[in-house]
């Protein structure tokens, strides 16, 4: 647990961010221990910060290779003309019972900067995994979804293709 | 650049029939900035995105999100909720920069 927000200053340290963050606190704009501590609690950084599809499933999922389940449903356009709003909807056929459920579901995009777009975690409240929202997409790729139950079993959806005309790293 | 932030809405139905499956709707207003854009005068637009959203149903966890950079600006999100008994739904978002916000609507089960 302390390891983290030292990475965290020796990341900003290196950045650029570091010289405006120095200013501010100078200034006494923020106090110099809350400076580094732009990163809501919890929130899994080095599994965002990861650069590659293969680090970034090992970081958030914990393995690469995943079988694909038609339970896992993605539905995204075949062709997006904005890659900045990439409407994606994720479904998971699964029982959300208390003792059958699915726990977490990940989001990814295979080439854009930092792949893992999201990370669901869900209780059985829910009634359904089901998710949508909007993503950026940096060029045409493939979007894949990866989700895990209580018991750890891990299943994944088909890679599915979104061309993009404009991508979406203007925003 | 500061932009328009927050203002967060949510939209679902407000009774329910015990079992149904409720579609909840939601919006927030944030840029979303990845950190890696420059603007006109070259200068790097800071990221400043939401990075966590977490929902309760009468305070018991039903969803926590992670957001990246990667989630488009002014992010629009949807889930589900098995309606079990009445009670308040709360979302709370949260971003890099310290922003925080909440927003709930209260749902009758018949």
């Amino acid at each position: 647990m302390m390891s983290k927000p030292i990475e965290r200053r020796q990341f900003l340290g290196a950045s650029l961010a570091t010289g405006a963050v120095a200013t501010a606190a100078g200034l006494g704009l923020i106090k110099p221990q809350l400076a580094f501590a732009d990163n809501v609690a919890g929130w899994p950084e080095k599994a965002f910060d990861a650069k590659l599809l293969k680090e970034a499933m090992s970081d958030s999922v914990g393995k690469t290779d995943i079988p694909v389940s038609s339970k896992v449903k993605l539905t995204a356009p075949t062709i997006a003309e904005n890659g900045g709003a990439v409407p994606v909807t994720i479904e998971v056929d699964s029982p959300m019972t208390a003792d059958d459920y699915i726990a977490t579901v990940y989001l990814f995009v295979d080439h854009n900067p930092t792949p893992l777009a999201s990370q669901f975690t869900f209780t059985p409240a829910a009634g359904k995994a089901y998710i949508q929202q909007r993503i950026k997409m940096a060029k045409t790729d493939n979007v894949r979804v990866v989700a895990k139950t209580n018991k750890g079993v891990l299943m994944a959806s088909a890679p599915r293709e979104v061309k993009v005309t404009i991508g979406g790293c203007g925003g | 650049m500061a932009g328009n932030v927050g203002n967060p809405m949510i939209r679902m139905a407000s009774s329910a029939k015990k079992g149904e499956i409720v579609e909840i709707r939601s919006l927030i207003m944030n840029p979303m900035t990845t950190g890696l854009t420059k603007d006109k005068a070259g200068k790097v637009i800071p990221a400043h995105f939401i990075q966590t959203v977490t929902v309760t149903f009468d305070d018991k966890p039903l969803l926590d999100i992670d957001w990246s950079t990667a989630v488009s600006a002014n992010p629009y999100l949807a889930f589900k909720l098995r309606a079990e008994s009445s009670g308040t739904l709360k979302m709370v978002w949260k971003d890099n920069t310290g922003g925080n916000w909440s927003a709930d609507s209260k749902l009758t089960v018949a």
